[in-house]
């Protein structure tokens, strides 16, 4: 049909001198004055709640100062002081209710970055401009990423502050809810996990914002993702960034992380927990102290049954390995943000619109 | 220098065709006219050469040989999109802020200048700007860049006759005073008419037409006579016969001094008249050869 003659082929490029980039600072105003309010945002509802974890912070530690300070401590108004401590503050008891923060803040300010110009279809003017897209997705992205770590280091160190009554003593005597520093949803709230993890939910909307180009959906996906990636490190990954500890001490901390724990007697398996045990066993462990909430202690129990000849295996993480696992936990966490920062860039440097 | 070179350039969305076997070349200071029904492949071919698309086949290069999206033909070509798109949120002092952060160059005074006499305020959000002001924001940043070649998808699609007017009178005088090249695509070739001097006619994904358009009315005729002789009409190629009653009109490659056959009419043809009788007729074909200068002469037509 159409007989089309090939059009003349330049001789290759111009000569002319490589343009170079646009200095990074350029792109400072760009991303304060179209993220502002998201800034803004993210500092009020962190201010916020700083205000909260503060406030109710204050009365938990009166509350434990009271509760260690009575003397003598199997007495009833000290039992009321101890109840009194262990029903404050439900809320953030467990520290569950603020595993919800980075994933919202990766949602909110990561997954909107991209997400929104693609919805919009002002990418068409942002990545036509002379800044060149590859290098304005990269600034955004990491001037973003420093703000919500930084915000989200700095609100862990309240935590860690608030939730020391639960980890300072490990003495079951004053408080049967001390927590282990290894407790899902503890560990990830204090030390550096907490920046970490913000900074991994904000990298998951990033790359979702630019895979979905819809800032709703993406948004969803980075929650699910998210959590989907925290349930995984929290049940299955954790244990074993280090192999644990076995020991016959029948004493372990209440603030070490147990895997497993089971009595032998004469090197055979006897049972595994002591509502396990040989009924004649526990007759004769029956008449021990017992602590505040008027019941035997585990620890004293332990040491009745060792005394009959039995002794406690316990497969277990001791305390003192937190800052090790924080520090795996938060190294793969940047390594994988980084990761997904760089695949965000990639897809947009080579994306077909 | 050929400000859009493409040479056997194709584009596919999944199993979607949107541009295939494109060679064409745009010579610098011309206002080219990108013309073509909806889906012709108009805006793929803007996207192609501003790089947010990556061609499938085939190649492009921009400004004398840069390849699309690398940093000389960002900084050279200044896009502005269908529909306009700009930060609704963001002030007009604002928007012109941002592109001055993201570009070499940029006009800052000029832009002011214009925007004043536009009446658009600066402080006003663009999301509250009329479709005229957000077109006429849109073009003035793109022109405070002071670019080499102006990309225009749709400019004037959504605004209203004023506007329109007004718009493509700025596209004209930057094109004439500031010497920059102008590629605008449309669907409505009326609007185009007054300022395009080189013209690509687009359907189906390839390029049909392509030639400054004095040469192309130069080089087409309108003949009228009666209708049974349409058919036997052979002494020049045929774009396209369009029937009335006893008479045929005829569009056929011919000057105006071509003899004319006993009992046909010769009369000169508007550039209107003859892109809708190409896109009547996609098989056919008036393009470039391989030497500039020749022009639609030396391409063969078919029918």
């Amino acid at each position: 049909m159409t007989a089309l003659t090939t059009v003349s082929v330049p001789a290759g490029p111009p000569e002319d001198t490589a343009v170079p980039p646009l200095p990074w600072r350029r792109m400072a105003w760009v991303t304060w004055r179209q993220h502002r309010v998201a800034v803004a945002a993210l500092v009020a509802a962190l201010g916020a709640l700083a205000v909260y974890v503060w406030t109710v912070g204050l009365h938990l530690h009166h509350a434990y100062a009271a509760a260690i300070a009575c003397q003598p401590a199997n007495s009833a108004t000290c039992a009321d002081l101890i109840s009194n401590l262990n029903d404050m503050n439900h809320v953030l008891v467990g520290g569950y209710t603020l595993q919800i923060v980075p994933p919202l803040i990766g949602a909110f300010v990561g997954a909107t970055v991209l997400a929104r110009e693609l919805e919009t279809g002002t990418f068409r003017y942002a990545w036509t401009q002379g800044f060149g897209r590859w290098r304005w997705t990269l600034a955004k992205l990491v001037a973003l990423a420093v703000v919500v770590t930084a915000a989200a280091g700095a609100i862990s160190v309240l935590f860690s502050w608030y939730y020391q009554p639960y980890l300072a003593t490990g003495n079951q005597a004053i408080s049967p809810n001390a927590a282990s520093p290894f407790s899902s949803a503890l560990f990830d709230l204090r030390g550096v996990a907490f920046a970490a993890w913000t900074l991994a939910a904000f990298a998951i909307g990033g790359l979702a914002g630019m895979l979905i180009r819809r800032v709703v959906p993406a948004i969803v996906a980075t929650m699910v993702a998210y959590t989907a990636l925290a349930l995984a490190a929290a049940n299955v990954m954790r244990q074993h960034y280090l192999t644990p500890l076995l020991t016959t001490n029948p004493i372990v901390p209440t603030t070490a992380w147990i895997y497993s724990q089971r009595w032998t007697k004469n090197g055979q398996f006897a049972f595994t927990s002591w509502r396990d045990a040989p009924n004649a066993l526990l007759q004769q462990c029956r008449s021990l102290p017992v602590g505040p909430l008027r019941k035997p202690t585990q620890a004293t129990l332990a040491q009745c049954f060792a005394q009959h000849g039995y002794t406690q295996l316990t497969k277990y993480q001791p305390a003192s390995r937190f800052w090790a696992f924080q520090s795996i936990e938060g190294g793969w966490l940047l390594a994988l943000s980084a990761l997904l920062i760089a695949a965000t860039v990639w897809l947009v440097r080579r994306r077909a619109v | 220098m050929n400000v859009i070179e493409a040479n056997g350039l194709g584009k596919r969305y999944g199993s979607t065709r949107a541009l295939r076997d494109c060679s064409l070349a745009v010579p610098a200071g011309h206002v080219t006219a990108l013309v073509g029904p909806n889906g012709a492949g108009k805006s793929t071919l803007l996207n192609l050469a501003v790089g947010l698309a990556a061609p499938s086949e085939g190649g492009l290069t921009v400004l004398g040989g840069h390849p699309p999206g690398s940093p000389a033909a960002l900084d050279g070509i200044a896009f502005v999109a269908q529909d306009t798109p700009l930060y609704k949120n963001l002030s007009a002092a604002d928007m012109l802020h941002l592109t001055r952060n993201l570009n070499r160059h940029f006009d800052q005074a000029h832009a002011e200048a214009r925007l004043g006499e536009l009446g658009i305020p600066l402080k006003r959000k663009a999301g509250r700007l009329s479709g005229g002001q957000q077109a006429q924001l849109a073009l003035t940043l793109a022109l405070a860049r002071r670019p080499r070649l102006l990309l225009l998808d749709e400019p004037v699609a959504m605004l209203d006759p004023i506007a329109r007017h007004d718009f493509m009178a700025t596209v004209l005088t930057a094109a004439l005073d500031d010497g920059v090249s102008v590629l605008l695509s449309s669907h409505v070739l009326a609007e185009l008419e007054r300022v395009a001097d080189y013209l690509i006619l687009m359907s189906q994904g390839h390029v049909q037409v392509a030639g400054e358009v004095d040469d192309l009315l130069a080089s087409h005729r309108m003949l009228t006579g009666p209708a049974a002789a349409a058919s036997t009409y052979a002494e020049r190629p045929v774009v396209h016969v369009r029937r009335a009653e006893a008479q045929a009109h005829l569009l056929v490659r011919a000057a105006a001094d071509d003899s004319v056959p006993p009992g046909w009419e010769s009369h000169p043809v508007g550039l209107e008249e003859l892109a809708l009788a190409y896109l009547r007729e996609p098989g056919a074909a008036a393009l470039p050869g391989p030497a500039r200068g020749r022009q639609a002469e030396a391409s063969e037509v078919t029918k």
